[in-house]
C-alpha cells in the first residue's frame, strides 16, 4: 500500500526501554494536550516491533490539565508490566481523565479495573523479588540470579540498595543485571542462570533451619504453593527440601492412623500421639542427614558404588544395629541388610523375638566396597580411613536416635562404635558403656554365619547369635522400662 | 555428649521454636542501612521470604537461645521434664547466624525466645545481649522481635524494648484456671502486670518521640502475645472475650493463637486429641472481624453456637450473617461502610472500592462482581439496582448452599 500526501496516519512514540515511565509520561502529556485520541497512537519500545505507517509523534502544545496523583503512582507500576498493551491502556485512561478528572475513582469502570489488575500483578512480582532473591557470597560479593515476570528490576533496585548499602552485590536477571559497589548502581546486560555462582556453604545452614521450623503436624501444601509458586523454586535453595518434607509428613500421619486404629485404650492412644514427632526435631534432622548423606564424598568409595545406603528404622528405636557395609544387593536396593546376610539377620531377629520394624539398622560404612571379579562384584573389607570417614554419619545417626542399646555386628562395626580395635570373642556377651550414654554390645556379623563351612558349627554359631540377640532384647526392655 | 556443632544446634533450637505462631515483621518504623556501617532495612510492610510446607511463612529467623528450661509447663515441649535434646546458642552465635542469613536475603530479622535457664534475669540478660550486639556492634537495622520474661528485672525488659522492634509476653493460656493447672509455675497476675508495664513504656516512647524526633523509639512495632488453643477447656467465646480484653487493656498489636499441637513426650495432663487447625483459623478470622470489620467482641461471640464454639465449616462472618438475617440484604448503593463490612464475602478492599465507585455510578450486580473476589458468596446478602435476593436470604438451606462442599475429615474423629 502506498502512502499518499503528508497525512499523518498515526502518531508513533518510541520509548527508551520497557520500563520507561518518564518517556511515556512526557509523550502522553504532549499528545493528550494536543488532543490526539488513543486510537491514533502507536506505542513501541526502542528495539521492539515497529509500525510502518507511523511517523514520530509531533508535540503540539494545547491546554494543559492535571491528573490525580493516584493515577501517576499506578502508571509507574503498570509501565513495568510485560503486557504490550500497557502504554496504550494508560493513555486511554489519561484520555478519559482529560474530560473527567474523577474518572479514575470509578473502580467499577472496566479500564480502571484492568489497570488496577496490571498494577497488582507488578506489585506482587516486586514483592516476590524482594522476598525470593537469594544471594550467594563469592569473593566478598553477593550474587543472585532471579527471573521476574515483569520489567521490574530497575524498579526494585532501590530496595536492595537501601537494605544492603554496605555490601557489594549483583542481581542477574535474563533481561538486565544490576550491580552495586557500595556507592553506585550500574547496569549490565541480561544473564543466564549458569553465570550465577553455585552453592554457598551457608545454604546448608539455611536448609537446616527451613526443615526444622516446619511443623509436620500441620501440613498445608496448598497454602504454601499459593504464596510460593513453583516458578520461583528454581532459584531458592530451600525448595529442594519441600518434596521430602511433605512425603515424610504424610507417611508419619498414615502410620499414626494405622497405629491408632490397631490399638485401643488410653496408653496406646497416648503412644500414637507421641509417635507423631519422636523427639521433635528428630525426624527433620534425620531427613536432612539422610539427604546430605546421599551426596557423600568423604572417601573414595562413592565413586564406584551405586548409592549411599543409609540407616533405616524408627527414630525412637531402643536398639540400633550397626553392620559393616552394604553388600551387592544393598548397594542396588539402597537399603541395609536386604541381601543373604540380611536374611540370616532377619531370621535370627525373629527367633529372638525382636521385630525388625522396631529397630534401627545401619552400617559403619555407607558405600559398597568391592572388587570386580568378572561379572561379580566381590565384597572387600573397608579400611581404617574409610571407617573413620564414615564415622561422621554414624555418629550423627547415633546422636539423633540415642539408642539405649547399640549392637555392633562384627569387628568393623565395633571399631566404628567403640573407636578402637577389639577382639570379638573377648568383648562378646556383656555391655560396654558408651561415653555419650547408652551401651554397646558386640557380636558377630551375620555374614560370618553364612561363611561357616561345617554344618554343625554353623547351627551352633547361629544359636549363639540368637542367644546374644535375646540377651540384648531383655537388656533393652529393662533399660526402657 | 559430644559438643554439638552450630548446624545441629540450629536444628534443635529452630525446631523448638516452631510452636511460636508469630513471624510478623511489619508495622515498625522505617529505616535503612544508608549512612550506616551495618546492614538492614524495614519499610513498613514485612516480607515473607519463604513458606514451609505447613503453609506458614518464614520471615524471621525464629529460634530459641536455649531449649533448656527450669519450668515445667505441661503444654511446652521444652519443659523441664521433657526428654527432648537440649542445646544452647551463645549470644555471638545467634548474632552471626542472623547477620549471615540476612546478608543472603533469607530473612527480615530475628525472633528470639528462650527457655529459662538459671534465672529469669540471667536469661533476659542473654536475650538483651544478642539484640545489643546486633544493634551496637554490627549496626543491624533489620527487624528484631524479643520475647521478654515477665518476672525479669524491669530494667532488662526496658533495654529489650529499646533494641527491639516488637516485644511479646505470652499469656500462654486463655483461662486463669488453665494456667494454674498446666503452667503452675507461671503467674497470670505477673504476666499481665508485665504487659501493662510494656504498654506504659511504649506509650512513653511514643510521647517522647512526638516531642523530640531523636528520642529512642521503644518497640515501635508494639507488643503482641500468644495463647495456646485447645489445651484447656476454654471455648471460642471465652478466648475471644479474653483476647479483646487484652487488646483493650494493653493495646496489643496482635494476639496470636497457637493450636495446641501434639508434642513429643506429651504430658499426661494434656488432652489426647489435638484441636483441628481450623479452630485456630476461625479464631484468627474472628480476630480480623474485631480489628478490621468493626465487630464488637460480644457480636462475634454471638456467632458462636450454644457451646460457645464457632462453627468449623463456615467462617465466623458468614455464621453471624446467617444468624442475623434481618440485617440483610445490604443495599450496596446506599448502605454505610459499617454495614457493607458485615457482608460475608466483602473484604475491606472490596468495600473501599464499592464506596469509591458508587460516587460515580449506581452499581449493578456485574459491577460488584468486578470489585469482589467471588460474587456468589456475596449475592445472597446484597441488593443492587438490578438484584434483590429476598428469597435466598430466607432460605432455610442457605447454610448448606454456602458452606464449602468438601470437608476434610478430622484425623481422630470419634
Amino acid at each position: 500500500m502506498l502512502r499518499e500526501g503528508p497525512m499523518i496516519d498515526a502518531h508513533r512514540v518510541t520509548l527508551a526501554a520497557q520500563d520507561d515511565f518518564e518517556g511515556w509520561r512526557d509523550a502522553a502529556r504532549d499528545l493528550a494536550e494536543a488532543g490526539v485520541p488513543p486510537s491514533a497512537i502507536i506505542w513501541r519500545v526502542d528495539g521492539g516491533p515497529d509500525d510502518l505507517f507511523a511517523t514520530d509523534a509531533t508535540q503540539p502544545k494545547g491546554a494543559s490539565f492535571a491528573v490525580p496523583r493516584a493515577f501517576i503512582d499506578l502508571a509507574k507500576s503498570v509501565v513495568c508490566h510485560s503486557d504490550p498493551e500497557r502504554f496504550a491502556l494508560l493513555y486511554a485512561m489519561l484520555w478519559k481523565l482529560r474530560t473527567n478528572r474523577n474518572a479514575f475513582e470509578d473502580r467499577a469502570d472496566p479500564l480502571v479495573d484492568r489497570l488496577e489488575r496490571l498494577a497488582k500483578e507488578v506489585r506482587r512480582d516486586v514483592h516476590k523479588m524482594h522476598a525470593f532473591v537469594r544471594f550467594r557470597e563469592i569473593n566478598d560479593r553477593f550474587v543472585a540470579f532471579f527471573e521476574p515476570d515483569h520489567h521490574i528490576v530497575r524498579h526494585t533496585a532501590g530496595f536492595f540498595v537501601r537494605r544492603f548499602t554496605n555490601m557489594r552485590w549483583s542481581i542477574l536477571t535474563p533481561e538486565l543485571s544490576i550491580y552495586w559497589d557500595g556507592e553506585a548502581l550500574t547496569e549490565g546486560p541480561g544473564a543466564a542462570r549458569a553465570e550465577a555462582p553455585g552453592g554457598d556453604p551457608l545454604e546448608a545452614m539455611w536448609k537446616t533451619y527451613y526443615a526444622s521450623i516446619f511443623n509436620p503436624a500441620r501440613l498445608k501444601v496448598g497454602a504454601m504453593l499459593k504464596e510460593m509458586p513453583k516458578k520461583y523454586w528454581r532459584n531458592m535453595p530451600e525448595t529442594s527440601l519441600v518434596q521430602p518434607l511433605i512425603a515424610n509428613a504424610r507417611t508419619r500421619e498414615l502410620e499414626m492412623i494405622d497405629r491408632a486404629a490397631a490399638k485401643t485404650g488410653l496408653k496406646h492412644a497416648l503412644e500414637a500421639e507421641r509417635s507423631i514427632e519422636p523427639g521433635g526435631n528428630l525426624r527433620a534432622s534425620w531427613e536432612a542427614l539422610f539427604k546430605e548423606a546421599r551426596g557423600c564424598t568423604r572417601c573414595d568409595l562413592y565413586k564406584h558404588a551405586t548409592q549411599t545406603v543409609f540407616g533405616e528404622g524408627p527414630l525412637d528405636a531402643s536398639i540400633m544395629f550397626v553392620g559393616e557395609q552394604p553388600g551387592d544387593q544393598e548397594d542396588l536396593a539402597g537399603r541395609p541388610f536386604v541381601g543373604p546376610a540380611g536374611q540370616v539377620f532377619d531370621e535370627a531377629l525373629e527367633k529372638a523375638g525382636i521385630p525388625r520394624s522396631q529397630v534401627y539398622v545401619t552400617n559403619a560404612v555407607k558405600h559398597f566396597k568391592f572388587e570386580q571379579k568378572g561379572k561379580k562384584r566381590v565384597h572387600s573389607k573397608p579400611n581404617a580411613g574409610e571407617i573413620e570417614a564414615c564415622r561422621w554419619w554414624i555418629d550423627q545417626e547415633r546422636s539423633l536416635i540415642r539408642p539405649p542399646v547399640t549392637v555392633a555386628l562384627g569387628a568393623t562395626a565395633a571399631r566404628s562404635v567403640l573407636d578402637k580395635v577389639v577382639t570379638i570373642s573377648k568383648v562378646r556377651g556383656s555391655p560396654i558403656p558408651l561415653a555419650e550414654g547408652g551401651e554397646c554390645w558386640v557380636t558377630v556379623h551375620p555374614s560370618f554365619l553364612l561363611r561357616i563351612p561345617e554344618p554343625e558349627r554353623r547351627v551352633e554359631e547361629r544359636q549363639k547369635f540368637v542367644d546374644d540377640l535375646k540377651r540384648i532384647r531383655d537388656r533393652a526392655e529393662k533399660l526402657t522400662a | 555428649m559430644a559438643q554439638l556443632d552450630l548446624q545441629s544446634k540450629l536444628a534443635i533450637l529452630a525446631d523448638a521454636a516452631k510452636y511460636d505462631a508469630s513471624c510478623a515483621s511489619s508495622g515498625t518504623s522505617k529505616r535503612d542501612s544508608r549512612g550506616g556501617k551495618g546492614l538492614g532495612s524495614t519499610e513498613g510492610m514485612g516480607i515473607c521470604h519463604a513458606y514451609a510446607p505447613d503453609g506458614r511463612c518464614i520471615s524471621l529467623l525464629k529460634i530459641l537461645l536455649t531449649n533448656s528450661c527450669i519450668f515445667d509447663c505441661a503444654y511446652c515441649i521444652n519443659r523441664k521434664s521433657s526428654n527432648v535434646r537440649r542445646a544452647r546458642f551463645t549470644a555471638e552465635e545467634v548474632v552471626r547466624l542472623t547477620l549471615e542469613f540476612y546478608k543472603r536475603n533469607y530473612i527480615e530479622g530475628l525472633f528470639l525466645s528462650s527457655g529459662i535457664i538459671r534465672s529469669s534475669n540471667y536469661t533476659m540478660e542473654q536475650i538483651v545481649e544478642v539484640a545489643r550486639s546486633l544493634r551496637e556492634d554490627h549496626d543491624f537495622r533489620g527487624y528484631i522481635h524479643l520475647k521478654t520474661i515477665p518476672d525479669a528485672d524491669p530494667e532488662l525488659v526496658r533495654q529489650a524494648g529499646l533494641y527491639a522492634d516488637r516485644v511479646s509476653i505470652n499469656v500462654e493460656l486463655p483461662t486463669e484456671d488453665g494456667l494454674r493447672r498446666l503452667a503452675p509455675e507461671k503467674d497470670g497476675g505477673q504476666i499481665e502486670s508485665a504487659m501493662s508495664d510494656t504498654r506504659a513504656a511504649i506509650d512513653e516512647g511514643e510521647e517522647a518521640k512526638k516531642k523530640y524526633k531523636s528520642a529512642p523509639g521503644y518497640a515501635p512495632a508494639g507488643q503482641s502475645t500468644q495463647m495456646i488453643v485447645g489445651a484447656d477447656a476454654a471455648s471460642d467465646g471465652d478466648i475471644i472475650t479474653r483476647a479483646s480484653g487484652l487488646y483493650d487493656r494493653f493495646r496489643l498489636r496482635r494476639v496470636y493463637y497457637s493450636a495446641f499441637s501434639p508434642i513429643p513426650d506429651a504430658s499426661a495432663v494434656l488432652p489426647l486429641k489435638r484441636p483441628p487447625l481450623l479452630r485456630e483459623h476461625r479464631l484468627y478470622q474472628s480476630d480480623w472481624l474485631m480489628r478490621f470489620y468493626g465487630f464488637k467482641p460480644a457480636e462475634v461471640v454471638n456467632a458462636a453456637g450454644d457451646d460457645g464454639m464457632l462453627p468449623l465449616d463456615i467462617d465466623p462472618k458468614l455464621a453471624w450473617a446467617l444468624k442475623f438475617r434481618e440485617s440483610f440484604p445490604v443495599d450496596v448503593n446506599r448502605a454505610p461502610k459499617e454495614q457493607l463490612l458485615r457482608v460475608p464475602g466483602l473484604g475491606t478492599k472490596a468495600v473501599d472500592r464499592i464506596l469509591a465507585s458508587r460516587r460515580w455510578r449506581k452499581l449493578r450486580l456485574d459491577d460488584v462482581a468486578r470489585l469482589t473476589v467471588s460474587i456468589s458468596k456475596v449475592r445472597p446478602f446484597i441488593a443492587t439496582i438490578d438484584w434483590r435476593p429476598t428469597l435466598l436470604t430466607d432460605r432455610a438451606d442457605l447454610r448448606t448452599l454456602l458452606a464449602p462442599r468438601e470437608q476434610q475429615l478430622e484425623l481422630f474423629a470419634a
